[in-house]
């Protein structure tokens, strides 16, 4: 009844461009801004924002860059939390050695490091596909667990190999407590997904969807398989490295190689899966439920008042999370983005069903 | 030939390699024999769990990320069970179990996912990976566990009137290498001999046409990750008996990957091949390239075989993108 | 229809959970109420399990105790809650966050029992002022209190272990000089945790002209065969054992499959209790370790535990754990925050008490060996008393043997030597210090 689109004509070709066609979505976009940079930072507790909302907003932006690469250009990668450690590891060693520089200056140069390892990781994919390439990206995952490990330069030489940063300053404001971070991190965010979503209706997104759908038949209409598919490598290791950046110098503060390992990989490739591949809305949802589901599974028996030995929450939580991973896989295998799109439409028809 | 000559570069190199510590004398003769021989028993423990990869994806073209927990259910229900009866007792109890969640696993995960993409049935097995080391560590407890085969572990020296300071051998390991050949004997006969084998292989070959010719799918499904279960309970009794049974063992699954790129998804023989290899290589490059790579790039410390094996198998996907006895694939529009 | 039923199925499940998780945010408010709130990170699954459940279990078991049988610290009962981390530093650090609110008076004191979340949270404890208390393990340079105002490594270091480590078998030998063309292996555990002596181990190696071999172990440390191989190749005189978890008992299982002799092998207190050497069997015998404040066995203090908690259902964990090495170190590093809290109540006051006020009684510390007797841990610790510099309080341990069946003790105690170490802590703690800009505390004026 309240979410029609009749009546709201496109007379222009801006017009049938944007982003947000319908009045609705624009004001409900709009409403989303407010609740997130006024009311959250008003009402949220310390707890949230550092153990929830930090957290997603970051993987959500490591989420897109993954989600650019596997659901965009349908090259799958296990291996993608070794190009969060890369950017981390180049921020960390550029702001050390440069501390002059801003801070977002780091993050893009982190960015652009990240970038230039992805593509170099992505060369296997002009020869292998599918699962054979999934299983070569665990190659970086490895290699830069062992490097940023074994190279004493990469950490400063730390004795412990364990690398710290200092709170970050940018244009003299300090950017130390959760609020600031949270509102930090949300511009980011929206900032790459604007990005991100115009270059996934662009020309080059078009491309990687061509790849996607199918590799030979793209190459006979003219794209070429080098430049689309080490492109997708290229802006998806951006983002995630960016995002590991992020991660390090934001949420984490110290780290060693271990924060970046498999898991974190793993993780990533749960939410774009969760979410909806080839969804930039489905990279936001998708974070949100890996992110908070183990901490709530967690929590969940404390709150019941469920009196079980921690041991067995936390084998339940396994169980648990392990569970809902294939039942969601089999209910809705196109993610929450999918689900978000049928409550669209039937939002459209309410309350008349047919 | 032409097309083969990357293959044989490689090949020579990697051979040049292998035989590097020995003509440059950087080590004593027996003591590179004990690294072989290592490298050997890593390998053909990579070989089992690979195995257990190879029969899952050829039948049903599933990658299934839960072999390495597997393993660790497997060795954890010996284990655990060889505690209150018999060692054999245990072992037909404990595939038992093997066989009734390789059925749960066909009816509730695989069955409800058939024809969704590679991507989405990897991270389903993710799923039922996640949840087999929960409920795995709940039913069985999560300390460190013994399974006792009854072989001796001290090391025995042998042929050290022909080479300075002798060879030191495990019986434990010879018994294991030849269980596992035995296994993968069985295996063999098993495909090439008996009907459900050829099903297998019909199923294997062509879904749809196996289909037609009245091949029960579901069953065949049931029969392969059955298979695949005591291929890892297996791989889970050898390995648990040399390192104990604990959680962290469906983690050393994680070094089998490379394996089964290396010697292509689908092929039994590329498994164990491709086991050796990375198993053999793996071993050499820590003992002997490890030390020389620390030096000279002053590093703290080596650790190469962690990512060695990868690099491995990506340099050889470069020149044979199917893997070793992989089958070769046309692509058309 | 039947795709209708799916979505709305899904759709309720992901409602749920959204409910759930701003339940969970909006978590209510204790109530003012006499109680002292001790939040306790654990890890109970994966691959630490075996270690960390007996300490776990001590801790625990010794804060119910104080409860059941003195009535919570001078009338103020004790309160805890656990929080699983699996010894992953982002969970760890999730948990902190969750714990370190709670209670009327937020949290008393932190054992990460991990020196990944140590380091992680060191940092936040400068802002949230709760102590970090990492007996025997976290940062050797966390010492020098005026830097680390809230890090408290009680008992001792990694720098002193790796100290000791080298004095023994220096004295082995017969004289730390003698160790000159030796070679020393370390097989460490590759995190933080294991790399952490290695800093004093090349500053002794320096000293004394010994070799030092470094051999990491990835985690979780099953794979440990090359490093074994490596370690017949080059024979090291000793081995150095810095490991935890599944790590330690694949070594001792390694070294007996290449032979190397467990006599010349020394652990650290953390690679030196009965997950350990229980695994490998007969082939542990020999296997050296060093004892940090107590090794296995029982005292007064677990007759108690076995009267006031076991007897009537109340244990924690399992009966035949009371007595364990790592037991007895969680039921030992809880006494002391207990001690610590006690302390802080004679300058502030028998009521709960915030962090702040805790870390003054963590700073006062003074338990000689007349309180050890009278808390019934006589055997089972060695005096300890800490200041507002000195952050440790005491720097010894003694070595045991594992015999096959049980720790026998050696006699003797090591202490490391703090001519060596003292001036290391200063630089590596000015470091730190100067890259987080932080300005030393001035202790003459605080007390």
């Amino acid at each position: 009844m309240f979410y029609r689109e009749n009546g709201q004509y496109k007379t222009t070709y801006a017009a049938d461009q944007q982003m947000l066609p319908i009045l609705q979505d624009r004001v409900f976009m709009a409403g989303l801004l407010v609740v997130a940079f006024v009311a959250v930072p008003f009402f949220a507790s310390d707890y949230l924002f550092l153990s929830l909302l930090i957290p997603f907003l970051i993987l959500t932006l490591a989420a897109i860059g993954l989600n650019l690469l596997v659901g965009y250009c349908g090259q799958i990668s296990i291996g993608h939390a070794a190009f969060m450690a890369v950017g981390a590891y180049a921020a960390y060693n550029i702001a050390l050695r440069i501390p002059q520089l801003n801070f977002l200056v780091v993050l893009v140069l982190a960015g652009l490091i990240a970038a230039a390892v992805g593509m170099l990781f992505g060369v296997p994919s002009l020869r292998i596909k599918g699962l054979y390439l999934a299983v070569a990206t665990l190659a970086a995952q490895f290699f830069t667990d062992w490097l940023f490990a074994r190279v004493k330069w990469f950490t400063d030489y730390a004795s412990s190999g364990s690398v710290s940063t200092a709170p970050i300053v940018m244009f003299g404001w300090t950017i130390d407590t959760p609020v600031k971070k949270y509102c930090f991190l949300l511009a980011v965010l929206i900032v790459f997904t604007l990005i991100a979503k115009n270059l996934v209706r662009g020309h080059i997104g078009r491309a990687w969807m061509a790849m996607r759908d199918m590799d030979v038949a793209a190459e006979v209409i003219g794209i070429r398989p080098v430049y689309a598919k080490l492109s997708a490598f290229a802006v998806s290791s951006f983002y995630v490295g960016v995002a590991g950046a992020l991660w390090g110098f934001m949420h984490l503060g110290s780290w060693e190689p271990l924060a970046f390992n498999l898991t974190l990989s793993l993780n990533l490739l749960f939410m774009i899966i969760i979410g909806g591949m080839g969804s930039l809305l489905g990279s936001y949802f998708g974070a949100a439920f890996i992110v908070m589901l183990p901490i709530l599974l967690n929590q969940l028996p404390t709150l019941l008042g469920v009196p079980i030995s921690t041991a067995m929450i936390s084998h339940l939580e396994l169980m648990i999370f392990g569970a809902l991973i294939v039942f969601f896989l089999i209910v809705e295998p196109h993610g929450l983005a999918r689900l978000w799109a049928v409550g669209k439409e039937k939002l459209r028809l309410w309350p008349f069903p047919h | 030939m032409k097309k083969n000559l990357p293959t044989f570069i490689l090949g020579i190199v990697l051979l040049t390699g292998l035989v590097a510590p020995l003509a440059t004398g950087a080590s004593a003769p027996g003591f590179y024999i004990e690294v072989l021989l290592g490298g050997l028993m890593a390998g053909v423990l990579y070989s089992l769990v690979a195995l257990g990869f190879a029969l899952i994806f050829k039948a049903s073209g599933v990658f299934n990320f839960a072999q390495g927990a597997m393993v660790l259910f497997a060795a954890l229900a010996v284990a655990r069970l060889a505690e209150r009866m018999p060692l054999w007792v245990a072992m037909l109890l404990a595939t038992a179990i093997m066989i009734v969640l390789a059925w749960l696993v066909e009816r509730l995960v695989l069955r409800p996912l058939v024809n969704q993409e590679g991507v989405a049935l990897l991270m389903a097995t993710l799923g039922v990976s996640y949840f087999l080391d929960g409920f795995g560590q709940t039913v069985w407890g999560s300390d460190i566990y013994k399974i006792e085969l009854g072989i001796a572990k001290e090391p025995v020296m042998i042929l050290d009137q022909l080479f300075q300071g002798g060879i030191l051998v495990n019986k434990e390991d010879f018994v294991a290498t030849i269980a596992a050949a035995a296994l993968v004997a069985s295996l063999m006969l098993f495909f090439q001999k008996t009907a459900t084998g050829r099903a297998l292989r019909a199923v294997a070959d062509d879904h749809q046409a196996a289909q037609s010719i009245g091949i029960p799918l579901n069953r065949i499904w049931v029969i392969v990750w059955s298979v695949a279960g005591i291929v890892a309970l297996v791989a889970g009794v050898i390995w648990g008996s040399k390192l104990g049974v604990q959680f962290s063992l469906s983690q050393v699954a994680l070094k089998a990957l490379p394996v089964v790129i290396l010697g292509g998804f689908t092929s039994v023989a590329g498994a164990i091949v491709g086991g050796l290899i990375i198993g053999v290589g793996e071993k050499m490059a820590e003992v002997f390239l490890g030390p020389v790579m620390v030096k000279a790039f002053d590093l703290a410390g080596g650790g190469i075989e962690n990512w060695f094996a990868y690099v491995l198998a990506l340099l050889f996907l470069l020149v044979r993108p199917e893997g070793l006895f992989g089958e070769k694939h046309i692509d058309r529009v | 229809m039947r795709q209708a039923a799916k979505t709305r199925l899904l759709a309720a499940a992901t409602g749920a959970l959204v409910a759930a998780v701003a339940a969970t945010a909006s978590a209510p408010a204790f109530a003012q109420a006499k109680e002292q709130f001790f939040p306790v990170l654990s890890y109970r699954t994966g691959a630490y399990a075996p270690n960390g459940v007996p300490f776990a279990n001590g801790y625990v078991d010794y804060l119910k105790l104080v409860n059941a049988r003195d009535g919570g610290i001078n009338g103020i009962k004790i309160t805890f809650e656990e929080c699983e981390t699996g010894y992953a530093t982002d969970r760890g650090v999730e948990c902190y966050e969750r714990l370190k609110g709670k209670g009327p008076t937020g949290a008393t004191l932190f054992h990460p029992l991990s020196t990944g979340i140590t380091f992680a949270v060191t940092d936040k404890s400068f802002t949230d002022k709760i102590p970090i208390i990492t007996g025997g393990y976290g940062r050797a340079d966390s010492v020098d209190g005026t830097v680390f105002g809230w890090n408290f490594p009680l008992g001792g270091t990694y720098w002193d272990a790796a100290d000791m480590l080298v004095q023994h078998v220096g004295k082995k030998e017969g004289g730390v000089d003698r160790l000159k063309g030796k070679k020393i292996a370390l097989v460490y555990h590759d995190s933080p945790y294991g790399k952490e002596p290695i800093a004093l181990l090349q500053e002794r190696a320096k000293m004394h002209g010994y070799e030092l071999l470094l051999l990491p172990v990835t985690h979780p440390g099953v794979e440990q065969k090359a490093t074994w191989l490596q370690i017949r190749q080059q024979r090291p005189d000793y081995v150095f054992l810095w490991g935890w978890g599944v790590m330690n008992s694949t070594s001792i299982k390694e070294a007996v499959a290449t032979g190397y002799p467990r006599e010349k092998m020394y652990g650290v207190w953390w690679s030196g209790a009965e997950p350990d050497v229980t695994p490998a069997g007969e082939g542990a015998k020999g296997y050296n370790a060093l004892v940090f404040l107590a090794s296995a066995g029982q005292g007064q203090v677990h007759k108690d535990v076995l009267k006031h908690l076991h007897d009537k259902g109340q244990g924690t964990g399992k009966k035949e754990e009371v007595g364990e090495v790592l037991y007895n170190r969680g039921l030992t590093f809880a006494m002391m925050s207990v001690e610590a809290v006690k302390r802080a109540q004679i300058k502030y006051g028998k009521k709960p008490l915030k962090g702040e006020e805790v870390r003054w009684g963590l700073e006062n510390l003074a338990i000689d060996q007349a309180a050890i007797k009278k808390l019934g841990f006589e055997g089972f610790m060695t005096p300890i008393s800490t200041s507002c510099v000195d952050h440790a309080g005491g720097r010894t341990a003694s070595m045991h043997i594992w015999d096959g069946k049980k720790w026998n003790v050696q006699p003797g105690v090591i202490e490391a030597d703090q001519q060596i170490i003292r001036p290391m802590i200063r630089a590596s703690a000015e470091k730190y210090a100067a890259e987080k800009k932080i300005a030393r505390r001035d202790c003459a004026k605080e007390q």
